[in-house]
């Protein structure tokens, strides 16, 4: 029996809430940036493989501009959008997923700067869901609650609060939530914190002082109330409710690529990737290093779990394969570059979108991978996609695609 | 808090009569309602009534719009961005923009003393409503305190200025060019129009224009390894005499004259302080000169206002720095090449009338890659629309 196995199965065992298990992958929901424990994955044979035009369902004029991923809840789809001469203007859109159609679009001000790099956008971060709110942030680091109806149920300007929390290039950190705590991480060369603020009244509930240095990161659920926080030196576990520190990874860590999270073990970009196994028994426990491979290094794309193996794309678009369980490379295939965005595996498959806006199907095998079907979206897409309703979600900065059933 | 003024203006639809001690009130509940969304303060103060609030506001009758964007005036930009989004709501309710009171709405936008963003939130609900309407009305805005209203007017000048170019009739063009210059507080739009304005023989002054400080006295470098001089009080932040003789980092220093000559008014450090010259066997460096590291200068200017006033400083600057307005102050950064723009940072101050001291520190990093060369920073004072604050007896910028 491999060790991967017998990890599987005390996790099944022992702590059922461990994500990430395929009963978690709920084929109607995207409910934070990269999906479920930040892994990319979604059920096997969910997602179309042969391609057409005619896959595109519907492609929607957006309200602005943007790079931040795609929320579905239900048969409903949000994005969020930056427009104006400095784009201070802030959108929270929600389409019909089914539709394209928008069922209502709230604006905010930016409170905060809004500088940052050409290549970005003031709507970088990915809004996260509970399935009754959605939560988004900007790079202003405007903060902001609604229910699934458009209603405001609170906001927060976090540059408000605390000026010198901002970075010149961009902020991008996605949010999370966790039980009633939404983990807000705006972590940056000056006043760099993170934050957990209830989900119900938009007020703190811990301030955390962070490493200084620019983070545009995004954390990760490890079980319910329990997040990852990355930075420059490492990884943090974090208890959601109350901020204090369960566990440290001190070993470096990449400050663009984040960590991705499947069946009890978190794998960081930290010296290539490196495998953190958490205790199955209680993740807040120090977890054991399965092993670290830096031939696995990505770029800006994060690394993706499913099945036996995990896929990083490096700056040259070359996706390699690793072993899970030794994270020895097991085969690399050259895509058609360069990549923003985050790809989605069912574990047979993998959908990559590069910069272009090609949507390349890459078959996942033991000894190699082949590319399988493409399709030329003709738009420039930053975004990491998200997956629902047999679908694949894509934006740019002027419209959202859907492609797929 | 500002008081809230309680306009009375379009709520009407809402409203019911109440008999309170003999005399006649008119309630209202979105004017009732909205004092809970300006009520909102720092770190979530407030959110559970005004939630409570947003949803009687965002239930309203369209004719509450008015109301509900007069209570931007003088609103924190929290309390602010409450009443952007029930704007939506309302509107939305409506049925969209064709079904606006749009009377109304020219009306508050007419009133130059409402906020600026709400009044070019009811600029953008009458051009739903009536996009003819609201062209015509940017006719009169080139001189608008909205500077987003501004700049779309001043873009219909030069639309007609680029029509008479084509037309072969420079002289009118140029004319359209420099009236559309003169006007504009955008920074894109103004380096557009410096351009066209150049292509047709004309001179623009922009350091002028922008109000970049262009004389600085400037003293370093002091120490700054492990950047550790951020925090580090080096004697001009104690006291200020350009006469002395300080301790530097590798030895006495002393403040010298500087005036760039870049329109833009950046100020670079680095030609003040050149790094040592490479031995003579040394290679060719490839790409910029790199200057010197891990190092602080203080730049002070005297900047002398007409009268007491509210002023921004403005500051672009990709190194750590500093900022002290007549000894007090004003504000801090601690970021290191991430980035130069125009306006980067804004800052509101208040100058008193006569001669205000200007310091800024900027620190330089130990980081040795083609984009950590830059020691260098522009600045500039104006009021809250962008529009230059000019010195008295200011004489326009001798091209250098």
């Amino acid at each position: 029996m491999s060790r991967l196995l017998s990890l599987l199965i005390a996790i099944a065992l022992v702590a059922p809430s461990l994500p990430l298990l395929d009963d978690e992958l709920r084929a109607d929901e995207w409910l934070e940036f990269r999906g479920v424990g930040g892994a990319s994955r979604v059920k096997e044979g969910s997602l179309p493989v042969e391609l057409s035009a005619a896959d595109v369902r519907w492609s929607v004029d957006l309200p602005g501009r943007g790079l931040s991923g795609v929320l579905v809840v239900g048969d409903r789809a949000f994005v969020t959008t930056s427009e104006g001469p400095t784009q201070d203007r802030l959108h929270l859109v929600c389409l019909s997923a089914s539709t394209g159609k928008i069922l209502w679009d709230r604006q905010v001000w930016a409170t905060g700067r809004t500088m940052c790099h050409p290549k970005t956008s003031v709507a970088a971060p990915t809004p996260c869901s509970d399935g009754k709110h959605v939560y988004a942030i900007f790079s202003s680091n405007d903060l902001v609650c609604f229910d699934l109806d458009g209603n405001l149920q609170w906001l927060r300007g976090i540059t408000y609060d605390y000026p010198n929390v901002s970075n010149s290039l961009g902020m991008s950190s996605s949010l999370l939530v966790t039980g009633d705590t939404v983990i807000v991480p705006v972590e940056n060369d000056s006043e760099s914190y993170s934050l957990g603020i209830d989900a119900a009244t938009g007020e703190n509930r811990w301030r955390l002082d962070r490493p200084k240095g620019a983070n545009w990161t995004s954390p990760v659920i490890l079980k319910p109330g329990l997040v990852a926080l990355q930075s420059k030196k490492g990884i943090d576990a974090i208890h959601a409710a109350d901020g204090s520190t369960a566990w440290s990874y001190t070993e470096g860590a990449d400050t663009v690529s984040s960590s991705a999270l499947a069946d009890g073990v978190l794998y960081v970009p930290s010296n290539g990737i490196t495998a953190l196994t958490l205790d199955p028994a209680d993740p807040a426990k120090q977890p054991t290093q399965a092993w670290r491979e830096n031939t696995l290094s990505p770029a800006t794309a994060s690394c993706v779990v499913a099945g036996d193996a995990l896929y990083t794309i490096n700056g040259a678009g070359v996706l390699t394969a690793g072993d899970r369980e030794t994270g020895k490379r097991r085969w690399q295939l050259r895509l058609q570059g360069p990549y923003s965005g985050t790809p989605v595996t069912d574990g047979k498959h993998l959908w990559a979108v590069n910069e272009a806006g090609l949507v390349q199907v890459v078959e996942l095998g033991a000894k190699e991978g082949k590319v399988v079907a493409t399709l030329d979206l003709g738009d420039e897409i930053l975004c990491s996609p998200a997956a629902a309703d047999g679908a694949l979600f894509v934006r740019s900065n002027t419209k959202l695609h859907k492609i797929g059933r | 808090m500002v008081p809230f003024p309680r306009f009375l203006t379009g709520a009407c639809a809402v409203a019911s009569l109440l008999l309170v001690g003999g005399g006649v009130v008119v309630a209202s509940p979105v004017t009732d309602s909205l004092p809970a969304l300006r009520a909102v303060d720092h770190e979530g103060k407030g959110n559970a009534a005004a939630a409570k609030a947003w949803g009687v506001i965002a239930a309203a009758d369209a004719s509450a719009l008015p109301d509900i964007l007069a209570a931007m005036d003088g609103a924190n930009p929290l309390a602010a961005n409450w009443l952007r989004a029930a704007v939506d709501a309302v509107v939305a309710k409506a049925g969209g923009s064709a079904k606006l009171p749009v009377d109304s709405l020219v009306r508050f936008l007419g009133e130059t003393k409402h906020d600026p963003r709400a009044r070019r939130l009811a600029f953008d609900l009458v051009k739903g409503a009536d996009p003819t309407r609201a062209d015509t009305l940017l006719d009169g805005m080139v001189e608008d305190p909205s500077v987003e209203l501004r700049r779309d007017a001043v873009a219909k000048v030069i639309a007609r200025a680029e029509g008479l170019k084509t037309a072969g009739k420079k002289e009118e063009a140029l004319a359209a060019y420099q009236k559309a210059f003169a006007a504009s507080r955008n920074v894109e739009q103004i380096q557009t129009l410096a351009t066209a304005i150049r292509d047709l023989g004309g001179t623009v002054d922009l350091t002028r224009h922008f109000g970049f400080l262009r004389n600085w006295q400037i003293v370093g470098p002091f120490d700054n390894t492990e950047g550790k001089g951020f925090a580090a009080v080096y004697p001009p932040e104690e006291k200020l005499d350009l006469s002395a003789s300080l301790d530097g980092k590798e030895g006495k220093v002393s403040w010298q004259p500087v005036e760039t000559g870049d329109e833009y008014g950046i100020v670079n450090v680095n030609l003040t302080y050149p790094p040592p010259a490479p031995p003579a066997d040394a290679p060719p460096a490839e790409g910029p000169k790199e200057g010197l590291k891990g190092v602080i200068a203080y730049a002070v200017t005297e900047f002398v206002s007409a009268e007491d006033r509210p002023a921004e400083i403005r500051l672009g600057c990709k190194n750590a720095w500093k900022i002290w307005l007549n000894g007090t102050p004003v504000f801090e950064r601690e970021e290191y090449h991430r980035g130069m723009e125009i306006d980067q940072y804004r800052m509101p101050v208040t100058l008193r009338k006569g001669p205000n001291t200007i310091l800024v520190k900027i620190c330089q990093d130990e980081q040795r890659r083609p984009w950590t060369t830059e020691w260098e920073f522009q600045l500039r004072v104006c009021d809250d629309v962008g529009t230059a604050i000019l010195p008295p007896a200011s004489p326009p910028t001798v091209a250098k």
